[in-house]
């Protein structure tokens, strides 16, 4: 069994899942994943990000989970999609499932701020709430 | 024979009128608060039937529900497209109820209006997975459009395979950039517009007609 140790009050804990870990679950039980993490107020980094269909799921889900004075939403950012690596039409056609492979970290709105953003780089800044 | 042939026309007529006409495609407007969809909806509505859609207002989530207005025919080279313009709440990942209260409002308000705001978005997710059949979506031209939530929904409408235009809207502000807006997504066709103020809303109804008519 691997040492786990428990948040130090001060910290913030950083959740880095694996796409081995996601493969194979649904779209729900990987969106619980990423809420449960968020609302305990941990940054959560998906090693593969989530299609876009999951990702407008998160959002509406993310939308009803909201409630005042306790969690305000997420944040959530990753690189644009370049587009040529999503297979395309051709490829939705063939039956190939989308997958964008793209680092996502998603944390608390209220502890994690954007402060820049291009195609390359990510730069955020998490602070204890 | 005159009366069968006579029959035989109107049921032809009938015919046309329920197989050959196509449903008017429902036309969503997305994007982030305050990018200005409720006055483009009400801009193109009333140029085309007379009516708005709803209230437009400067403090975000204005627009808290999905409102469609029905066959808008739009005129174009001597024809006409008929569309559903569905006005849908700003799409975010986040809503904070204090920021309401900046806006001169009273705690109990600011808290139902941030909650009916969390509905709506949730709604125009929905809408956008099962019901519309073409996006347009309305950038404010003076605001950074690389966020999470463009990119996101620009790449969900992308994977639904819905045709999608961009409208770089308040071109009438003097911090507004069009080629931001098209370096961020030069995938796709980048029309400037003022909703508020109708410029350039031809070359809108053109590229109306061309993409969803």
């Amino acid at each position: 069994m691997p040492e786990v140790k428990s948040p130090d009050d001060d910290g913030v804990q950083i959740d880095m899942i694996s796409a081995e870990r996601m493969e194979g679950l649904t779209s729900m039980e990987k969106i619980r994943i990423i809420l449960d993490g968020v609302r305990d107020g941990n940054i959560v980094i998906l090693e593969e990000g989530l299609t876009p269909d999951e990702e407008s799921r998160l959002i509406e889900v993310t939308m009803t989970e909201i409630s005042p004075d306790e969690f305000n939403g997420i944040e959530i950012e990753s690189y644009p999609q370049s587009g040529d690596d999503e297979g395309g039409f051709l490829g939705r056609l063939m039956g190939k499932e989308s997958t964008p492979k793209k680092l996502t970290v998603i944390g608390p709105a209220n502890q994690i701020e954007t402060l820049h953003k291009d195609e390359t780089l990510i730069s955020a800044l998490v602070s204890r709430n | 024979m005159g009366l069968l042939t006579e029959l035989r026309d109107s049921i032809s007529r009938a015919a046309a009128t329920l197989f050959s006409e196509q449903d008017p495609k429902r036309i969503g407007i997305y994007g982030p608060p305050n990018a200005g969809k409720t006055t483009l909806a009400n801009r193109i509505a009333r140029d085309w039937t007379g009516d708005a859609v709803g209230p437009e207002s400067h403090i975000p989530h204005e627009t808290r529900r999905a409102r469609r207005k029905e066959n808008v025919e739009i005129e174009r080279d001597g024809g006409t497209v008929e569309i559903d313009i569905v006005d849908t709440p700003g799409v975010t990942t986040k809503v904070d109820y204090t920021e309401f209260l900046e806006h001169d409002m009273e705690k109990d308000d600011a808290v139902r209006r941030s909650r009916e705001a969390t509905e709506g978005v949730a709604e125009a997710m929905h809408w956008l997975r099962e019901d519309v059949d073409g996006v347009i979506y309305v950038l404010d031209s003076t605001e950074d459009p690389f966020t999470q939530v463009n990119t996101m929904l620009i790449g969900i409408i992308e994977s639904q395979d819905l045709p999608v235009l961009i409208l770089a809207n308040k071109i009438d502000l003097e911090d507004s950039s069009i080629q931001r807006i098209r370096n961020a997504y030069p995938q796709h066709e980048t029309i400037p517009l003022s909703a508020l103020e109708g410029d350039n809303m031809d070359e809108v109804y053109d590229k109306i007609a061309e993409y969803f008519g």
